[in-house]
């Protein structure tokens, strides 16, 4: 058992073991199926191939990603900006409470009328659709984020006379950010769902249309094809978002002793720069003494408890 | 000469009939070059009394001034080093970016501020720590950051809120001494705020003992201890002792109305 949680490779073939059993499965449940709503995977998979690689990339994988990546960074923006005004601004959010607690309560996909109506079908109201649908769960995050700032941070950065400017792009968002990625991580959720349900009404192309219209033609196959899609989609997008916090948020699970072994003992980027230019300034000053943290990334760098 | 004023400074908070006095009325004067160390019983407003010299709060009534200037927000020639370091300190930024940050609005180049803050990381004994970061060190390595990053915003007159009450006695010495090395090295003015008599009686040139709140000033002491001093033999002098045992009378005494 210690295979499965002590090795790279045992964690792998651990994580892969129930997708493999529910494709055997799916495989062998479907082989000789005759039922409409239930085709062969084999067909299932022929139609992936047909569909995906690559016929519907550019007309449809493409257009959706683009609007949804569209969407999402407006929601992102706007989301941040508007949680650091109401965020530094008490009084302002607590005059809008009433109205962001009740926006935030519409279920989105009831946006979906509302743009339809307001702003049509085109690419433009697909990408308020997301926009809108995501912007919420940023904002509370982000408004939460910059009110919780610890006050010590904020006098810390008024008596060096840090300008409000430099304050905030400095100290408050930083400290606010672990909050925001919370928020950025649900409405990333969102409006991956929003992408879809934007595109199941007046729409001409994207993954949402496709599979409504092989369902509707009773393309069983294919929409099954695109349900697969959409689930890889979600996945990755989810996963590249996953490992961009990891990275950008190492300082905050550091700060709370959350960082493994192996990854404290691996030296950032910007610290193996950092000894790189040590080491060259001290190869062209020619001193040994300073050559020696050239190696320095050998020893493991968690230093925790020890006093200078 | 009288570098930092605080002139019958008042705190309280509320209004009319509910105002809670925290500062009744002190008035201190530091001397330029002075290590001056303010002590009071705990609950007697020290950081509310820090935070009204520092320009981070304003006092009900009275004022601060720095020569002729009265302080309103902290001034270019003051720096601060506050109790909590793992929340005063940047954790997203390295040692060195936390101490060049308040050097950047300066507009000091990035060169200098680099070389500023090596500079002031190696007075306080981490030198070649500079990429590290805050949580990657103990609680007495991010206060030295914290003591570092104040020395390289040259400031004339450096506030210190119980800067040494978080880390372990061991550390506590090691980091008064470095306090003293500082100071005797650079034309610096301490005004140290601490609940800590020992502490106070050995780094101080005088000492301020306040009462309990509403606080005012009890009494202001000269301390004749000679220098350099030295955690064994400063503190064996009968005079230490002698001083010691006044302040902590005085405090007592302070407790003993605050309970009757």
């Amino acid at each position: 058992m210690r295979f499965f949680t002590r090795t790279r490779t045992g964690r792998v073939v651990l994580q892969l073991a129930l997708p493999v059993f529910l494709l055997w499965l799916w495989w062998v449940t479907s082989e000789n199926s005759t039922s409409y709503a239930y085709p062969p995977l084999s067909d299932v998979l022929e139609q992936l191939r047909e569909d995906w690689m690559f016929d519907q990339v550019p007309t449809d994988l493409v257009p959706s990603l683009a609007r949804f990546s569209a969407g999402y960074a407006i929601a992102v923006v706007a989301g941040i900006a508007g949680g650091l005004v109401l965020g530094l601004m008490p009084r302002v959010q607590r005059a809008a409470q009433p109205v962001t607690e009740f926006l935030r309560a519409i279920p989105p996909p009831l946006l979906l009328p509302f743009v339809i109506v307001t702003l049509g079908i085109g690419n433009g109201a697909k990408v308020a659709v997301i926009a809108l649908g995501s912007v919420w769960v940023i904002l509370l995050n982000a408004v939460d984020g910059v009110r919780s700032v610890d006050p010590v941070l904020l006098d810390t950065a008024a008596s060096f006379q840090l300008s409000r400017r430099r304050t905030i792009w400095r100290v408050v968002l930083p400290a606010a950010s672990p909050q925001i990625a919370v928020g950025m991580r649900t409405g990333l959720a969102v409006g991956l769902i929003m992408m879809i349900i934007s595109e199941m009404q007046g729409s001409t192309n994207g993954l949402g249309y496709q599979v409504l219209a092989a369902q509707r033609s009773f393309d069983t196959a294919s929409m099954f094809a695109g349900i697969i899609v959409i689930g890889l989609v979600g996945l990755l997008v989810n996963l590249g978002f996953v490992l961009a916090e990891k990275r950008i948020m190492r300082w905050y699970r550091g700060a709370r002793g959350l960082l493994d072994e192996n990854e404290a003992a691996r030296p950032t980027a910007r610290r193996r720069a950092a000894e790189r230019r040590t080491a060259n300034a001290a190869a062209t000053r020619d001193t040994p003494s300073r050559v020696a943290p050239v190696h320095s990334h050998l020893r493991p760098t968690r230093i925790r408890h020890q006093e200078a | 000469m009288a570098v930092l004023e605080l002139d019958s400074i008042a705190k309280s908070y509320g209004d009319g009939p509910d105002a809670v006095a925290a500062i009744h009325d002190v008035s201190v004067a530091a001397q330029e070059g002075e290590l001056l160390c303010i002590v009071g019983p705990s609950g007697c407003g020290k950081t509310t009394l820090l935070r009204c010299v520092a320009g981070l709060l304003a006092p009900t009534s009275g004022q601060v001034r720095m020569g002729d200037e009265v302080v309103t927000r902290t001034p270019r020639s003051m720096a601060l080093v506050f109790q909590d370091y793992s929340r005063s300190l940047l954790p997203w930024l390295d040692l060195r970016h936390n101490v060049t940050l308040p050097l950047q609005s300066r507009g000091v180049g990035r060169k200098e501020r680099d070389r500023m803050a090596d500079a002031a990381l190696e007075s306080v004994g981490l030198d070649g720590h500079g990429h590290k970061y805050p949580w990657q060190l103990s609680g007495g390595m991010q206060q030295r950051t914290a003591i570092a990053r104040a020395l390289a915003y040259e400031p004339e007159i450096l506030l210190m809120d119980e800067p040494f009450a978080s880390v372990d006695a061991q550390t506590r010495a090691e980091l008064e001494d470095l306090l003293l090395d500082v100071w005797s090295r650079r034309a610096l003015t301490v005004l140290l705020v601490t609940h800590d008599i020992d502490e106070a009686v050995y780094l101080a040139d005088r000492v301020v003992v306040l009462s309990k709140s509403p606080t005012r000033v009890k009494e202001s002491l000269t301390v004749e201890l000679p220098r350099p001093r030295d955690q064994i033999r400063t503190k064996e002098l009968p005079e230490f002792a002698h001083m010691r045992a006044q302040i902590f009378a005085s405090i007592k005494e302070e407790s003993a109305h605050a309970v009757s």
